[in-house]
């Protein structure tokens, strides 16, 4: 493997006092590394080491196979570009003047741009986008269009390595989506190597080829979203009590009701989502049957249901699951048909069903 | 070409700005030779100028005194703007000025305070005098930037720098108590702020020292534009920030010296002029500013001193006093203004 980007015994911290030591990670040219992690856990500390703004503790950061501490300030500058989450306010400054000042380690003593800068800065007021806003006032500017100038103004320095500190911080899904796709476009087409953190996990995995988790005194997993994600759970990452994530619906659900069940959803085929976030909302224990493992709806269940009766996929219903089905039901006390379409295989839902409405539990007729 | 003509706006716009400016010194400059209680009309300067000098009364009050005045007025208003320009990039904020902050007022402690215990009573000439001023405005400087480490806030640091200047005022005070008869004149003549009574020494001395530190800050223009989007964003395109800072900061104080030593005090032409230009240019590009707020500077001061000597005539006010009146409502209006922007 190339490896574009390398750190080796990396320690970060401030003013000599170490957060987070021994990150070894690398990255090929024109990978997605992304950084996930709680607040305050160290994130644009990693960041903000990679990009010289901080002195490493110990170890090295290389770029293209050189030492970034080796590097002259220009050198570096045209290596790599950032986008921090400081809030910008330059009073008077046109867009175009913002993305102009991205050629600053191209231009002369003056600054004076060339006909080359000049078609660069076009360039990438297109591809971000922002065309149309170059003779606006920056100042003027929605919190999604600063962000895509900010980003121009990156890009404007031609890097091969561009880092980014929470770049959807302020954006709407529209904007977040949009940036995430013109990230992985850049490496894709342009081989740009990107480097960012993200506060949205589930993105994270979608837009990132590596993940990085940061929490603690080192690094908590580092890999391939899937393999991180299996390795080292959200909740336990964010030491999350109050809900849990699922990787594969890349989806956040709020606390389980505990208990014994007052409420038995019968349900499968999605149906039953809506049912059982509304019975999480109101705090009522249920249960959910009968679902095959596969089911999104079991996904769900058992991460919000008090209890879930779950059957093999692609098979029919047991006769002694549907029994203990049955008996869970009658002990709840209430029953709610999702509406779920009964088939050959789940037709003991059916008869379910069928019996809850002869004992009048069945709610919702 | 829409897109082309759109992109040739700004230095259009720039190259129209100093135009008018350049107008308006040429008539401020002609004005104020003309003007005074000895008047002389536009052929009679020509004449004058023509013949060259002599002993006669009106070559006198050309040459000695109304020429080498504006001229002073006019470096030394120019680089008042460029000095608060650089002091509002520095802070990143356009409220920021050598007066406001106290340094003003610390170079003139320095001043008032050489002027009596080490001078004795011999006049000081201009280059000790800005040396002096140098000295109190690089003391208050830092002064103003250590407490700028604890105070985040403009509004706080502009008051911290308000009772600094008292501070620097009352101890000026204090050791006027101890000075000479003769000190004291000098003092008070000085520090109420005047371009009256200078000669072409004082002309020398701001031009030797002005104009190479306009030049100086107008080289500086690329990095204090990358600087505008802060810190971080200045060092990933390669400034070298702790000695641009500290190139800011020489250039600011030796600027605002130079004029507090040959002229005193002048308040808010430091904020209000940088402002001036920038809503003429509708700009804040530092390569265009800085030559503009020059002019700008120029213009204002040379006619706040015609205002001064002749309004009143044949009493003069403080140039100060003029500068505040007309300076004073625009950085008002401005502060307000950008209250109301940032809601």
């Amino acid at each position: 493997m190339s490896e574009f980007f390398k750190t080796s015994g990396l320690a970060v911290g401030y003013n000599g006092r170490t957060l987070i030591r021994d990150i070894d990670i690398a990255l090929e040219r024109g990978g997605i590394l992304t950084l996930i992690g709680p607040n305050g856990s160290g994130k644009s500390t990693i960041l903000k080491t990679i990009a010289r703004q901080l002195a490493a503790i110990r170890g090295t950061v290389a770029v293209d196979g050189s030492d970034i501490q080796s590097m002259s300030v220009k050198e570096l500058a045209k290596k790599q570009a950032v986008v921090l989450t400081d809030r910008i306010r330059p009073e008077l400054y046109t867009v175009r003047d913002i993305v102009g000042l991205g050629r600053y380690p191209y231009t002369n003593m003056v600054g004076r741009m060339t006909d080359e800068d000049r078609r660069i800065v076009d360039d990438v007021l297109e591809l971000v986008n922002v065309a149309e806003l170059a003779e606006r006032d920056f100042m003027t500017l929605s919190d999604g269009q600063k962000q895509r100038v900010i980003l121009a103004r990156a890009l404007a320095q031609q890097p091969e390595l561009l880092i980014l500190d929470e770049p959807t911080a302020f954006l709407d899904i529209k904007h977040k989506t949009e940036l995430l796709c013109l990230l992985r476009g850049l490496a894709r087409e342009r081989g740009m190597t990107v480097i960012m953190s993200l506060h949205e996990i589930d993105l994270a995995a979608k837009a990132g080829d590596l993940l990085l988790c940061v929490k603690g005194e080192t690094i908590a997993a580092f890999g391939a979203p899937e393999e991180v994600m299996s390795k080292a759970p959200i909740e336990e990452l964010y030491d999350l009590k109050k809900g849990s994530y699922d990787p594969a619906l890349g989806s956040v659900e709020l606390e389980k009701t505990e208990g014994k069940p007052k409420v038995f959803v019968i349900a499968g085929a999605g149906f039953g989502i809506p049912v059982m976030r509304r019975l999480q909302k109101e705090r009522v224990p249920f249960a959910a049957g009968i679902l095959f493992e596969n089911d999104i709806d079991a996904r769900v269940a058992r991460r919000l249901a008090a209890e879930c009766i779950t059957a093999p996929a692609f098979e029919p219903v047991s006769e002694e699951l549907f029994l203990k089905a049955r008996e869970l039901m009658l002990s709840c006390g209430s029953v709610e048909d999702a509406g779920t379409p009964i088939g050959t295989l789940n037709e003991a839902n059916g008869r379910l069903i069928e019996l809850a409405r002869k004992r009048g539990l069945l709610k919702h007729e | 070409m829409e897109i082309n003509e759109k992109k040739r706006r700004a230095p259009g716009r720039f190259a129209v700005v100093m135009t008018l400016l350049f107008v308006l010194l040429l008539f401020a400059l002609v004005l104020n030779l003309a003007v005074g209680s000895v008047r002389l009309s536009l052929a009679g300067i020509w004449e004058l100028l023509k013949r060259g000098r002599d002993a006669s009364t009106e070559s006198i009050i050309l040459f000695n005194v109304r020429m080498p005045r504006m001229l002073l007025a006019a470096v030394l208003g120019g680089a008042l703007a460029v000095s608060g320009f650089l002091l509002q990039s520095f802070f990143r904020n356009p409220i920021a000025g050598p007066f406001v902050l106290g340094i003003s007022s610390g170079a003139k402690m320095i001043v008032g305070v050489t002027m009596i215990f080490l001078a004795g009573s011999i006049q000081m000439n201009p280059g000790a005098m800005v040396i002096a001023a140098f000295a109190g405005s690089l003391l208050i400087t830092a002064l103003v930037l250590l407490f700028s480490q604890k105070v985040k806030n403009m509004e706080l640091l502009l008051v911290v720098g308000i009772m600094v200047g008292y501070i620097c005022s009352a101890v000026t005070d204090m050791a006027v108590t101890f000075a000479s008869e003769q000190d004291i004149v000098n003092l008070k003549y000085w520090s109420m702020g005047t371009f009256s009574g200078k000669g072409w020494e004082h002309v020398v001395t701001a031009l030797v020292i002005c104009i190479p530190a306009v030049l100086a800050s107008w080289l500086l223009s690329k990095p204090m534009g990358a600087y505008a989007l802060g810190e971080g964003y200045a060092k990933s395109m390669g400034v070298a920030v702790k000695p641009f800072r500290l190139a800011l900061i020489l250039l600011s104080s030796l600027l605002s010296a130079c004029v507090t030593a040959l002229a005193g005090p002048i308040s808010f032409v430091g904020i209000a002029v940088p402002h001036i230009t920038r809503t003429l240019l509708k700009s804040s590009r530092p390569a265009l500013v800085i030559p503009a707020a020059f002019l700008a500077g120029a213009v204002f001061c040379v006619f706040c001193d015609l205002i001064a000597r002749t309004v009143f005539s044949p009493t003069e006010l403080n140039i100060g006093t003029v500068t505040s009146i007309f300076g004073a409502p625009v950085v008002i209006s401005m502060m307000i203004s950008r209250r109301r922007r940032e809601g």
